[in-house]
């Protein structure tokens, strides 16, 4: 408790300087904004619904984008875990496609969908698939033999030996893909609307930017902020309860 | 060495991406998704090809690639120095280090319209986007690997009698170097994505800015011939960085797999 707080003292006295800065010298600038300004707008906004309603925007694309990514990386994961030679065959094909920095197809996408959720989500589902497809394919992979043994032994047919054998133990590490590719997503969703799709959070900070409204973009990109970290946190809150052994496990490592 | 079986296999897996290649042709060439959107990969390789001999292609990788370093650079430079810093000072951890658990979740791109509103949409400002964006795995892995250093290696050090800069120079640093080293890999594919945002959202030059404009001006082939660049890019330096582990890290036991 003690060494949290103390983690806080430094956050807390920038902060403090700040103001005290921003009063003394009584700025009223087009670039920099007290925290106290920061703060009202940061109120102001949320009670005229202005960042709700952008916050809805980015949530919605990123979890759409999210869905489909990760769902589309966990199939083609599995197919490619359970049967090695599909993989090997599309060792070459995957290499090359994977380093494409998922911003790239932004022109792309939005050729083929045109601003909007469609082409938000898209990137997003190409910037999710990769990671959980390689760490659903690598969660296979290290299953214990003995396990596919017991399997065996106990004769079980395909469809019980997924279930009943690999999904379980492939769980813990497909949680961790899926946490990984929230926090991707959220990145790629405020992304894509900075650099091109007008709407969500990524818009409203670049326009609070543009118009010369500091406090509002700091307010923002605070909040942004505070989404990404709260993410994190419940993502590793519930790993922690689901998973308890592997979590700590990890940790340990 | 690779087994000959391997090296079928890898064959066999270059057939199937010639036979998608193949296959994507057949699709634009029979016109079942839109010409607009999908050009043939005979298309995207023309204007490959067109932008090679104007020495255009070489410009504008030449710039993104030039800015990816740069930030990436000043980026490691910072990272590895403070990390270090900060690892090995428990005052520090304890203090400083949870600042930057705050700021991390942050993503990168957010800072792009303060960066803006700062420097305006310059050159500088995509170098600042970078490096604040790829410091931070570089310099959280730099405190983790600082910070763990084996206990029995600390009570090695402490019988040679070295001093600090030794021990830092000479035990804390190889033992932190495969998380170092994780973490400049990371900031590498983080520097290559903000390059392209960047250049996407200033239109300063470069395969970002030109893959966007290409976009606007509906020209489909140079849009994918400036996503084959980029790939081209990401693998390449994935490559050489895996390469440059491989080499630094020879002294090390092979990982039990």
């Amino acid at each position: 408790m003690m060494k949290a707080l103390k983690g806080f003292a430094l956050p807390v006295l920038l902060l403090v300087l700040w103001q005290i800065w921003a009063t003394v010298a009584g700025i009223h600038s087009d670039t920099l904004a007290a925290p106290v300004d920061i703060a009202v707008a940061f109120v102001k906004g949320f009670s005229d619904g202005t960042i709700l309603s952008a916050t809805g925007m980015t949530l919605t694309a990123a979890a759409g984008g999210l869905l489909i990514g990760a769902g589309l990386g966990i199939v083609s994961g599995f197919v490619f875990g359970l049967l090695p030679p599909l993989s090997r065959l599309s060792r070459v094909t995957v290499e090359v496609l994977r380093p494409v920095p998922a911003v790239a197809i932004l022109p792309i996408a939005l050729l083929v969908f045109g601003f909007g959720y469609a082409m938000e989500m898209a990137i997003i589902a190409f910037a999710c698939f990769f990671p959980v497809m390689l760490l659903t394919e690598s969660a296979i992979r290290q299953i214990t033999p003995r396990l596919m043994e017991v399997a065996r032994v106990m004769r079980l047919t395909a469809t019980q030996r997924t279930f009943k054998i690999v999904f379980p133990a492939v769980l813990p590490r497909l949680f961790l893909a899926l946490r990984l590719a929230a926090g991707i997503a959220l990145i790629v969703s405020v992304t894509v609307e900075i650099s091109a799709n007008p709407q969500g959070l990524g818009y409203s900070l670049m326009m609070a930017g543009q118009s010369l409204r500091p406090a509002d973009m700091f307010a923002i990109l605070f909040w942004i902020g505070l989404i990404g970290w709260a993410l994190n946190w419940v993502l590793v809150r519930t790993e922690l309860k689901l998973f308890p052994f592997h979590a700590l496990r990890r940790a340990a490592e | 060495m690779m087994r000959p079986i391997n090296l079928l296999w890898l064959a066999a897996s270059f057939l199937v991406t010639l036979a998608l290649l193949a296959l994507w042709q057949w699709i634009a060439n029979h016109g079942y998704v839109s010409k607009v959107f999908l050009p043939g990969p005979d298309r995207a390789f023309a204007a490959l090809t067109r932008d090679y001999s104007s020495g255009k292609l070489f410009t504008e990788v030449g710039q993104t690639v030039l800015r990816m370093a740069l930030g990436w650079l000043v980026a490691s430079a910072i990272g590895i120095g403070l990390g270090a810093a900060i690892g090995i000072s428990p005052f520090a951890r304890t203090w400083i280090a949870p600042t930057f658990e705050f700021i991390r979740p942050l993503p990168a791109s957010a800072i792009a319209p303060v960066a803006i509103v700062f420097l305006g949409m310059t050159d500088n400002m995509i170098l600042l986007l970078i490096a604040f964006g790829s410091v931070w795995p570089m310099l959280l892995t730099t405190i983790h690997g600082f910070s763990n250093v084996h206990p029995r290696l600390d009570e090695v050090a402490r019988v040679l009698r070295l001093n600090r800069f030794e021990r830092v120079y000479k035990i804390a640093l190889p033992a932190a170097m495969p998380d170092i080293l994780g973490g400049l890999r990371l900031g590498l594919t983080i520097a290559l994505i903000l390059a392209v945002v960047g250049e996407m959202i200033t239109v300063q030059g470069g395969l970002g800015s030109r893959i966007l404009l290409a976009a606007r001006g509906f020209r489909a082939p140079d849009i994918f011939a400036g996503v084959i660049m980029l790939g081209l890019i990401g693998l390449a330096t994935n490559v050489a960085l895996t390469a440059l582990e491989r080499r630094l890290l020879r002294w090390q036991p092979a990982p039990a797999t």
